[in-house]
């Protein structure tokens, strides 16, 4: 495989990385949500697969498996074992309507590529063009876990957050050294569990998942005392 | 002179191949549906036997309603015939520029608006609402998924920009993708294909095009049905033209243009099974999910666009 090829495929993967965060905002149902989180993350893992094969970096293949195993499967399945057991598996429910958030996300989109210009003159990389688009995507992501009023959906949003943030790695360094992925893995993996358990807890505690109605029980706590 | 020649059989060829192209799709349709279907000829036979009919006018029919039949259909045909189908350069295709064809058929367009509103039925004014707000998302969303090819041949023409196709090594742009993809979701509803509108419904609530026809008859139905079948094949041909031309002949010769008619009709079959079998596995759309569709192509199409300034132009 030539660079200039295996470039174009990683350009090409960057391209379908903007397009299924922007799918990410623009989902109606929970569950197509956990869908397009999915394959958010079979990408993010077949794109390492990528550039370890291209830039000879042996310890990428790790982490694509890695990335494989537990974006790509085990965080959905997760996620989708507590929707099954909460039954919020219905609609999601945007701050905004989505017409207005599609065009918001484009404006962070625009605002990216923007500030990323002048920094990738400086890079030689061969993956330096997708930098702008991971960082549109982690500001996507982000806008996700701004406009959605139930705490599921804004977890992730998180993970997306995370993804996209992995992808940069990817971009700008060929991938941070494997003791620092492996690190951060776990973390997620952890931060996962934890947002499971919590979940059940608010849900216990609250009867609801929706923001509004957690902050608004804590300011009638706080009245009471 | 030979290329004025091969300049009217292409036109020609355009207006006479539409009603085939009708026919070829609903004959694929049927088939996918288990149906024998009518045949490819059925739309021919259709048109014949509408202009043999007479005419009825609605008593209070204004010189719009009796105009706006050969509008349609001349403005749609002088759309179809500068579009580059088999040759690149002819005497034509300087007009050949997106942005005047775009403009041929919303002249076309508002004229059908008019027109359905004209008589004062309700169906007509519904159909008339419909496709002005659905065409208002539509034009944009077209224009955009264009444009993102335009800017990199530096034209809206559409020979220069097949012309930059062709001379530009082949490369896996993602822009370009995400353009035909736009595309292909614009030329579905502009043509009133499936999940948009049902060009066979005869239910009132579900309509949008047949809405406006329904007060037409004879002649004038004819060229209405006409022009829209004609509408259909320049879309197709501004897809093949875009996003796929390999295979248009570059020379105003006889084996070059018999070549380059074989690959066109081919492309051309291609792309109808796809829309025939997409039309046969969706259903259609809820009207006010419409909107949100052609958002969808106008994001696409936007993306394609930012996509091409960073990866492709960039450095």
């Amino acid at each position: 495989m030539s660079a200039s090829f295996a470039q174009q495929i990683i350009d090409g993967m960057a391209a379908l990385t903007l397009l299924i965060s922007f799918a990410l905002l623009a989902q109606h149902r929970m569950l197509s949500v956990l869908h397009w989180f999915a394959a958010q993350g079979l990408l993010l893992a077949a794109t390492a697969a990528v550039v370890a094969y291209s830039s000879g970096e042996h310890e990428l293949y790790i982490s694509a498996i890695m990335t494989f195993l537990l974006k790509g499967l085990l965080l959905p399945w997760m996620l989708w074992r507590v929707i099954r057991k909460l039954h919020v598996h219905r609609e999601v429910e945007p701050l905004m309507n989505s017409g207005l958030t599609v065009i918001i996300a484009i404006t962070v989109t625009l605002f990216a590529f923007h500030i990323i210009q002048p920094i990738e003159v400086t890079s030689d990389l061969m993956t330096r063009n997708s930098m702008a688009i991971a960082t549109a995507c982690v500001l996507l992501s982000m806008l996700m876990m701004i406009t959605r009023k139930k705490a599921i959906t804004q977890v992730i949003g998180f993970l997306a957050v995370e993804n996209s943030l992995f992808f940069a790695a990817i971009g700008a360094t060929n991938g941070m050294p494997l003791v620092v992925e492996i690190g951060i893995a776990f973390d997620v993996l952890i931060a996962a569990l934890i947002f499971g358990l919590f979940f059940f807890q608010i849900r216990n505690t609250f009867d609801s998942m929706e923001i509004d109605t957690l902050n608004a029980s804590l300011i009638h706590k706080d009245e009471d005392e | 002179m030979s290329s004025v020649f091969f300049q009217c059989f292409q036109a020609l060829l355009m207006v006479l191949l539409a009603p085939l192209v009708a026919g070829f799709l609903s004959t694929v349709k049927a088939r996918l549906q288990n149906r024998h279907g009518a045949g490819i000829m059925q739309p021919w036979r259709d048109i014949r036997k509408l202009f043999a009919k007479e005419v009825v006018l609605a008593e209070h029919a204004s010189w719009i309603f009796r105009f706006t039949p050969y509008v349609v259909f001349t403005a749609t045909v002088m759309a179809a015939s500068v579009a580059p189908a088999l040759l690149l350069h002819t005497p034509l295709s300087l007009t050949a520029d997106v942005i005047a064809l775009v403009a041929l058929l919303a002249l076309a367009r508002f004229f059908l608006a008019l027109a359905g509103m004209d008589i004062g039925t309700a169906f007509g004014g519904m159909g008339s609402s419909r496709e002005m707000t659905f065409s208002a998302l539509a034009e944009p969303a077209m224009l955009m998924s264009v444009l993102v090819l335009a800017i990199g041949a530096h034209s809206t023409n559409i020979t220069t920009m097949v012309t930059h196709t062709l001379t530009t090594p082949l490369l896996i742009q993602p822009s370009i993708a995400f353009a035909l993809a736009a595309m292909l979701m614009i030329t579905i509803a502009e043509t009133g294909r499936i999940p948009i509108d049902n060009p066979t419904t005869h239910l009132e609530l579900t309509m949008i095009h047949e809405a406006m026809l329904l007060e037409y008859s004879g002649r004038h139905l004819a060229l209405m049905e006409w022009a829209s079948m004609v509408k259909l094949l320049l879309f197709a041909t501004l897809i093949i033209d875009l996003f796929m031309p390999w295979g248009i002949s570059s020379e105003a010769s006889l084996i070059g243009v018999a070549l380059a008619l074989v690959i066109w009709l081919f492309k051309l079959m291609g792309l109808l099974i796809i829309l025939a079998v997409f039309e046969t596995s969706l259903a259609k759309l809820r009207l006010f999910e419409v909107p949100q569709y052609l958002g969808t192509a106008f994001v696409l199409s936007f993306l394609g666009l930012m996509i091409h300034y960073m990866l492709e132009v960039g450095v």
